[in-house]
């Protein structure tokens, strides 16, 4: 435990992101002293909301990393079944549905961070395209309601995909044997999470500030060429200035963050436009001017199995 | 009669907020101790305990469920929990279409309306399900008239709306183990028996109370 504690580039990244904290919150004070009451406002207060925030997960972020890999298993556990939970509330089930889904809650779900643990890639690679993939339909044709079938099994397959298939890539990061990089992975799981969430950011700070051409307009309101644009050149920019916490080089983690940002924006996307098909904002309270747990981990989803794979592909021998 | 939560009813309190994640809101009314009949829809067993574990501790310490006596009596576990932990209620359901005259019916049911008056005594609250079984969650079933009996009763006593979002899907009816979907706890407006008002007219007003705390999905 806290072995990660002697290693000074990791050091280095949570000093970096505190310093962050600390300005981010110097900057939103400020802007709530010059505009006390006008319409930008509420747009102040939710940012200034989503900074208290920020703080809360990066604590607990870093120090589940600091206790190891079990306290990161352990948190992207409990975020896969928080998120998950979010997403089966809204999407539609049926009452036949009730035992597939307390599979997939209690038994799939845990299995899938078991399977990270215990280090057992074949099986954790496979668990739930193939094994709940059959599983799934089955269970509920087992139960004998064929009402809206497939869309049910589907909608119950995508969101195991989603908050527990995908999400558990990224801290699967740390089961990576890359040569020469023994005991730094938990920077490789921390670098994807800041890149991929200051994309996040960097994107609705650009299209706050000069956002105009509306992407896809339909899903996402919010959405803009500029704050597209802007987001992940930056963020492309920070993660390229990061490469020395990685196994990379300075192109290739250019091209590595560069694929987090736009995967990144493809997970915000398809999750926004599953939020305007079931007819809500978003998916949950639990975050503090931010939504739901899934409405911050969307990006992630989508960035963490390609982030996962490419490194597998490229740097494990 | 006053006396603190048993340590096992605040375990299971705690667990059921933990399943289902509720989120309360007081939309009609704030807490308080004055003295209420909470009215809910019913659809799972957990309502009771999920309603209950809403409430603020000290409130609940007096709040007692109405619950039926032929399901609750039926074994050991169940009757330690309702008598000791929960501190509940008992009714038989049915009563009046078992009594063979219409007086011996008339006779039950004052008497069941009394048992309930007394357990409100001077300083308890009460729960209660007016449809008497639980339902599927699709539709609200019909109320049953003891709410309008025991209103008529204690006209001091504050009648208090409820509606449990979800419930039915993390614990349905001939389930055992619960899904950990996300539950809406909404209380409303207390209401009233209106001067004159007939017992079928409150009971629909009551029912109306009830579900237009619905948020998702068809009334």
């Amino acid at each position: 435990m806290l072995a990660a504690m002697h290693d000074p580039k990791l050091m280095w990244l949570f000093g970096g992101v505190l310093g962050l904290l600390v300005l981010s919150t110097f900057a939103g004070d400020i802007l709530k002293q010059r505009h006390p009451i006008d319409s930008s406002r509420s747009t102040i207060d939710n940012l200034n909301a989503r900074i208290r925030a920020w703080w809360k997960m990066c604590a607990i972020f870093a120090v589940s990393l600091l206790i190891g890999r079990i306290g990161t298993l352990v948190l992207f556990a409990v975020i896969s079944f928080l998120a998950l939970r979010e997403y089966m509330t809204l999407v539609p089930t049926r009452r036949g549905d009730h035992r597939t889904l307390f599979w997939s809650f209690f038994v799939i779900m845990p299995l899938q961070y078991y399977l990270v643990g215990i280090l057992w890639y074949g099986f954790f690679a496979i668990m739930i395209p193939v094994l709940a993939f059959i599983f799934v339909p089955t269970s509920i044709a087992i139960y004998g309601d064929t009402e809206h079938f497939l869309e049910r099994a589907a909608k119950i397959q995508f969101g195991l995909m989603v908050c527990a298939y995908c999400l558990s890539h990224a801290p699967a990061l740390l089961l990576l044997k890359i040569p020469g990089f023994e005991g730094h992975e938990p920077r490789l799981l921390l670098y994807l999470v800041i890149v991929d969430q200051m994309s996040d950011v960097l994107q609705y700070v650009w299209g706050k500030l000069i956002g105009k051409h509306k992407i896809a307009w339909r899903v996402s309101p919010n959405k803009t060429w500029e704050g597209f644009i802007g987001g992940t050149l930056t963020a492309t920019a920070l993660g390229t200035a990061l490469w020395w916490v990685t196994p990379f080089t300075r192109l290739e983690s250019a091209g590595m963050s560069f694929t987090i940002c736009i995967l990144g924006f493809c997970g915000g996307l398809v999750m926004s436009a599953i939020k305007r098909d079931i007819g809500i904002k978003d998916f949950g309270v639990a975050i503090e001017g931010h939504g739901g747990i899934l409405d911050r981990i969307d990006s992630l989803c989508f960035a963490a199995p390609i982030f996962f794979h490419l490194v597998r592909y490229y740097f494990v021998p | 009669m006053s006396r603190g939560i048993h340590p096992i009813g605040s375990l299971l309190a705690a667990l059921a907020r933990g399943i289902t994640g509720v989120q309360v809101q007081w939309a009609g009314c704030e807490p308080s101790e004055r003295q209420r009949i909470y009215f809910a829809n019913h659809t799972s067993h957990l309502d009771f305990v999920v309603l209950w574990s809403a409430l603020p501790s000290e409130i609940r310490a007096s709040t007692r469920p109405i619950a039926a006596k032929d399901y609750w009596e039926e074994t050991p576990v169940r009757r330690y929990l309702v008598e000791n932990v929960f501190n509940a209620v008992l009714v038989e359901r049915g009563a009046m279409a078992k009594a063979k005259s219409p007086d011996e019916a008339k006779f039950l049911g004052r008497s069941l309306i009394e048992d309930m008056a007394a357990a409100l005594g001077k300083r308890n609250s009460l729960i209660l399900f007016p449809e008497g079984t639980r339902g599927t969650g699709e539709k609200l079933g019909e109320f049953r008239g003891g709410l309008y009996f025991l209103a008529m009763r204690r006209p001091d006593v504050e009648l208090v709306p409820a509606y449990l979002e979800n419930m039915n899907r993390i614990l349905p009816k001939g389930e055992f183990l619960p899904v950990p979907m996300l539950s809406l706890l909404t209380f409303g407006k207390p209401i009233q028996v209106q001067p004159g008002e007939e017992k079928d007219a409150f009971l629909e007003r009551a029912r109306e109370a009830v579900s237009s705390l619905r948020r998702i999905g068809p009334a």
